[in-house]
């Protein structure tokens, strides 16, 4: 079954604190992770790849860079379940 | 009249590597050197490279002469002499002429003339390939000992500008001498390739569009998060490969031993490995950079010799790059 957006949402949470230390709780839907949270390009695919694990979904590499914020991730990754 | 039985190789039933050989290019290059025209800093390349400086050579020290150098060494260490040496294997994608190999002339350099001599071009894995292909011909009894030589001179083709790959590069040659062994020391080698993906990481033009005045001289690029992903994930089900097909877990490595492509690969490789901490991670792209197919020799010999690991012990190595192609074998150490 699916997972809610917010499921999606505390699932990749989880995954940013794994890779860079940020509180789950800062990682939020208008968030940046570039601005915001101050992920690097690394870091980024570390976290595309623990999440396609994770949720069980492909990410391709050239749509990485359309994930700017956490809400395009969470609705990248709650569109390809 | 009956036909002749025809002689074969006999063969050996095992291979060790006897002598690591190293030569660095004699120039330190800091970031701060480098960083103008990359428009960038000492702290971002540190960040996501890991490099503080990298070896580089100078004009005049070619990547010949850093071959016969670690080659020198490694003949002298493994108390042979060059005339025993029954094949030169050179790994290299920067010796500046199509033909003839650089092997020949390494060979006629080092006194192993009329040894058979080839070059290989497998880019970041071709140390490994080198290994492999030395350990099949010492075990076939094609050749009773055999020099292999990951050696780049990675400075001549890079762009200053170029901030996907160039920073990274350093200079260097690592040699190995691979013969006969009473006991197992080298593992059966995990190898292959994905040519698939063979735009990933290169050259950014050919000699002819250089010829035809299409292109500057071409210089070395890579789109890094495809390499990066691929160089992780993909070489982690290789590693776990090569200690299995060679009968060992993590846990009975003495050290892990990566192509020195980036710390962030290097690092997240051995987390995904779940690698103890007692085993030792080479991390001499610190202050060496990526030096392509020498730098798996030139990190184990400078664990070696800083006396982190000691001879005997078991290290998985494990190269990756252009092709894109890998290669990983576990060894036991000289």
């Amino acid at each position: 079954m699916a997972l809610s957006q917010s499921e999606v949402l505390a699932g990749l949470a989880e995954i940013v604190n794994d890779e860079t230390g940020i509180a789950a709780e800062a990682v939020q839907l208008d968030k940046s992770f570039t601005d915001d949270l101050d992920i690097d390009s690394i870091s980024m695919m570390t976290i595309v790849v623990n999440a396609e694990d994770k949720f069980g979904v492909k990410i391709p590499d050239e749509e990485v860079k359309n994930l700017v914020t956490v809400g395009d991730a969470v609705n990248f990754i709650s569109n390809a379940q | 009249m009956s036909q002749p039985t025809l002689n074969q190789y006999e063969t050996v039933k095992y291979s060790r590597i006897y002598s690591l050989g190293a030569a660095r290019g004699d120039l330190t290059v800091t970031n701060d050197d480098i960083a103008g025209p990359i428009d960038s800093s000492d702290e971002w390349i540190r960040q996501r490279t890991g490099i503080i400086t990298r070896r580089r050579a100078s004009k005049d020290l070619s990547l010949m002469d850093m071959a016969v150098s670690a080659s020198n060494e490694a003949i002298k260490k493994a108390g042979i002499q060059p005339s025993d040496i029954g094949a030169v294997i050179f790994s290299t994608i920067t010796h500046p002429y199509q033909t003839p190999s650089a092997a020949t002339l390494l060979a006629d350099k080092i006194g192993a003339n009329p040894a058979p001599a080839y070059d290989i071009s497998a880019a970041c894995a071709g140390y490994c390939y080198g290994i492999a292909q030395a350990d099949a011909l010492v075990r076939s009894g094609v050749a009773k000992y055999v020099l292999v030589v990951g050696g780049e001179k990675l400075s001549d083709f890079i762009d200053p500008t170029d901030r996907t790959i160039s920073f990274l590069l350093g200079d260097g040659a690592g040699a190995a001498i691979v013969g006969p062994s009473d006991t197992p020391g080298i593992s059966p080698s995990v190898w292959g390739s994905d040519g698939s993906q063979w735009a990933a990481v290169g050259m950014d033009a050919s000699l002819l569009e250089l010829r035809d005045g299409t292109h500057k001289w071409p210089t070395l690029r890579q789109e890094g998060l495809t390499v990066f992903k691929w160089a992780v994930w993909e070489m982690v089900k290789v590693a776990r490969q090569a200690l299995e097909v060679a009968g060992v877990k993590a846990e009975d490595l003495a050290a892990i031993v990566t192509h020195q492509a980036n710390i962030r690969i290097i690092d997240e490789l051995a987390k995904q490995l779940e690698v103890p901490e007692n085993v030792v991670v080479a991390r001499d792209i610190v202050h060496t950079g990526n030096t392509s197919a020498a730098s798996i020799p030139l990190a184990m010999h400078a664990l070696l010799e800083s006396g982190e690991v000691k001879s005997g012990g078991l290290a998985l190595e494990i190269g990756f790059g252009a092709g894109l192609a890998f290669g990983a074998q576990v060894v036991v150490l000289p």
